[in-house]
């Protein structure tokens, strides 16, 4: 790759020429890396497997027991009630002490006390007959479902008996419809979820590896030695890993739709073009990372606890931000992920929604824009 | 034998915490963990945006959306005046729900008609949604109950009383911090390990370890000793800043908790010597330990129940070591969890522990020779 004499260092073309074979040189080593395969290829695989089969929050029969003190009529006919939801497992007994030990081992998540004062209760118009959910409070978010479902059967069962008896009380007809995911399917979220911190671990982690391995060895000021600017360096990094950015995304993408069952309702043009803007923060706090360290062994630890950690725990991927601390809330503004996830999960479950897009892709580029410009000064610095 | 395994322990505890490298992994992510798992990892939800739909030209409609106003749940409550507007909000994630009062609530409620009121959920964020919906559904009830009883038509409907044991409040950080001393000790437990025996090779010492007068066994053991004591110094800063920081009840035996802690940090020292020992690498270890730690920490119970998981993946977790050492920090802490129970989920520790052992001194010697 000599230049030809007619050519000047710094024209267009010669920066074109050397830009591609950077390019050409950084794929090679992605080939042949065994450890870039596993992280933009395994590792994608096993994460989109864990978070489509092992994390579930749509909790399908739960275990409870039921304590029905004396058997009526009434009681007996509320107990059939738990027995046919859906949602319960139920474990009947006469004594709710009987239920107390399971509950404290967490085989039952919850007792429902009928009491034996229920049925008389019933037709008293001074006390209004109490059933008791006793549930185990150590696991907050089964504790609330539990409780809520169980209202739901007590409810829906009054209401069948008042009708039977022919009194139509005056109850709510309240109706809920969820739109874009009516069964509710947390895997709905949870793999459009995966995909971005798929993207942040490819994106930062790999990168920042790479490229504090070629600061490791020396060959970065090597390459610092040839007429090759700063920014063509790069150039060089950036584009390879843009690309095996977008090819880890698209696997991830069609094991979702094709094996997970997730809708894609946006375009596809949409889900590259919000790809695309969250992988130019992603590489430039990779590069950043690694321009800053120049040790692999920081530089990975860094790429975890600043983009891996941030992505899974800040971004509303799983934990709703508008939940955590006002000063967490704050902090999330800085995290790309955050502006990533609801584009994401829009484009997969809801449709093409650009207002909504057009916010995340201005966001996201301009974290991209204020990290590789960081990247290229810290780049120079460095050499000079 | 004693002196040199005494030596041993030494150098290894110095280079660790010598190393600036190493001091960084055993404060910096730790601590991350803890103050943001603490905080930002809730399933809790709160400071809830809505939108509101109210139709209804009779009083009852101003009455309930002043009722949802009302509650603590709700942070901002925007009146719309037609359907676009209300899926403008929905769908650009304005709001995580919309309340639609029909034209006829009032009369309806006054008739004792069923009335008309719909949610409409972001089933995109479909669990925060659903328990949004919970905090609804219980606001209109309510309100209907209680027009009802004015109307002097008595509610045949029971009352639940609601008990949540161990956890009144269904505080959300009583489950995630002592969860989290889990979570840390399985963290430096196992890249210490990993890292230990891969710097050795990757520095080419560990030649020179295998030629001085020390056995195979001792070597094992020197490699295996400084982890868990560093381990279960996280452990004991993590207890306390469980029981200071965030005042989550301490209601069972400390003994208990450290017993088992003992076997599972032997596990997870066992894993982690088995991955250095494939290493040739520290870059490799780590990458490994990785692998390791991400299925471990998402199959265990510690963010969402295995219960909820598919029945043919549950059978996978009995080889989980984290599994059973969540239930005892949790167990111990809010349960009060008895010796009997601590036991039968500490026995699946100490056998998953022999077992990485024995393999991980297999894979030594087979190495070493």
């Amino acid at each position: 790759m000599t230049p030809s004499p007619s050519e000047r260092p710094y024209s267009v073309r010669a920066r074109g020429r050397r830009v591609v074979a950077l390019i050409r040189k950084e794929v090679r080593q992605i080939f042949r890396d065994p450890s870039s395969i596993l992280i933009a290829f395994v590792l994608p695989l096993i994460l989109l497997f864990l978070f489509g089969y092992g994390v579930s929050l749509d909790t399908t029969r739960t275990r409870i027991g039921v304590a029905i003190e004396r058997p009526t009529p009434s009681a007996r006919g509320l107990l059939a009630a738990f027995q046919a939801s859906p949602y319960f497992e139920v474990r009947v007994a006469a004594d709710r002490r009987e239920l107390e030990q399971p509950l404290t081992l967490g085989e039952l998540r919850g007792i429902v006390v009928i009491p034996a004062t229920f049925d008389a209760d019933l037709w008293k118009r001074s006390v209004a007959p109490a059933v008791q959910v006793i549930v185990d409070g150590s696991d907050p978010n089964t504790a609330a479902l539990v409780q809520g479902y169980a209202q739901g059967v007590v409810a829906v069962w009054a209401r069948a008996r008042a009708l039977e008896a022919g009194r139509a009380t005056g109850a709510s007809g309240s109706e809920e419809r969820f739109w874009f995911n009516p069964e509710l399917s947390s895997r709905f979220f949870l793999v459009p979820g995966s995909i971005a911190i798929v993207m942040a671990l490819v994106g930062t982690l790999l990168t920042s590896l790479v490229v504090a391995r070629e600061w490791e060895r020396g060959t970065m000021e090597a390459l610092m030695a040839t007429p090759v600017t700063a920014v063509e360096l790069l150039l060089g990094k950036i584009i390879p890993y843009f690309v095996l950015g977008l090819a880890s995304m698209s696997l991830c993408a069609l094991v979702a739709v094709l094996l997970f069952d997730v809708p894609f309702r946006g375009s596809v043009l949409a889900l590259y073009a919000i790809s695309s803007a969250f992988l130019l923060p992603a590489l430039g706090q990779g590069l950043l990372i690694s321009a800053a360290t120049k040790n692999q062994f920081l530089a990975s630890q860094l790429a975890l606890l600043s983009a891996f950690l941030p992505t899974f725990l800040l971004s509303g991927f799983l934990f709703e931000i508008s939940s955590m601390p006002r000063v967490i809330q704050w902090i999330t503004n800085v995290v790309p992920g955050r502006w990533l996830i609801p584009s994401l999960q829009t484009v997969f479950v809801a449709g093409d929604i650009w207002p909504l897009f057009l916010r995340d892709l201005g966001m996201m580029t301009l974290f991209g824009a204020v990290f590789l410009a960081l990247s290229v000064r810290t780049t120079k610095k460095r050499v000079a | 034998m004693l002196a040199r395994l005494r030596a041993l322990i030494v150098k290894e505890l110095l280079v660790v915490l010598r190393d600036p490298r190493s001091r960084f992994i055993l404060v910096g992510p730790p601590l991350v963990q803890l103050v943001v798992f603490a905080f930002a990892a809730t399933l809790e939800v709160k400071n809830v945006d809505l939108v509101v739909l109210n139709r209804d030209e009779g009083p009852s409609g101003i009455e309930l959306v002043h009722r949802i106003e009302g509650s603590p749940t709700f942070r901002t409550v925007v009146a719309v005046h037609d359907h676009r507007a209300l899926q403008r909000a929905i769908d650009q994630q304005q709001a995580i729900g919309a309340v639609h009062i029909g034209p006829t609530f009032s009369q309806d409620l006054l008739a004792g008609r069923p009335a008309n009121v719909q949610f409409v959920l972001d089933g995109r964020r479909s669990n925060a949604a659903q328990i949004v919906n919970g905090y609804l559904s219980e606001i209109v009830n309510t309100y209907v109950a209680d027009q009802n009883e004015r109307s002097h038509r008595v509610a045949s409907t029971p009352r639940v009383i609601p008990r949540n044991w161990f956890n009144p409040n269904l505080t959300f950080t009583w489950f995630t911090v002592p969860g989290l001393v889990a979570i840390v000790a399985q963290l430096i437990g196992l890249i210490v390990t990993a890292l230990s025996v891969a710097r050795e090779r990757e520095l080419g010492t560990f030649d020179q370890l295998m030629v001085s007068p020390l056995r195979t066994r001792e070597i094992l053991l020197g490699k295996l000793i400084p982890p868990m004591m560093i381990g279960l110094a996280h452990i004991t800063l993590y207890v306390l800043a469980t029981i200071v920081i965030f005042g989550v009840p301490l209601r069972g035996s400390l003994l208990l908790l450290y017993g088992s802690a003992f076997f599972f940090l032997a596990a997870v020292a066992g894993i982690g010597l088995f991955i250095s020992s494939l290493s040739a690498t520290q870059q490799q270890a780590i990458l490994g330990a990785f692998l390791f730690l991400a299925p471990a920490t998402l199959l265990s119970g510690f963010a969402t129940p295995i219960e909820n998981m598919p029945s043919w993946l549950q059978p996978i977790t009995v080889i989980n070591p984290l599994r059973y050492f969540l239930v005892v920090t949790r167990g111990v802490f809010l349960k009060a969890m008895p010796f009997a129970e601590v036991a039968r989920e500490t026995l699946p520790l100490a056998f998953i522990a022999v077992v990485t052992l024995t393999v991980a001194a297999w894979l030594f010697r087979r190495r070493t020779e």
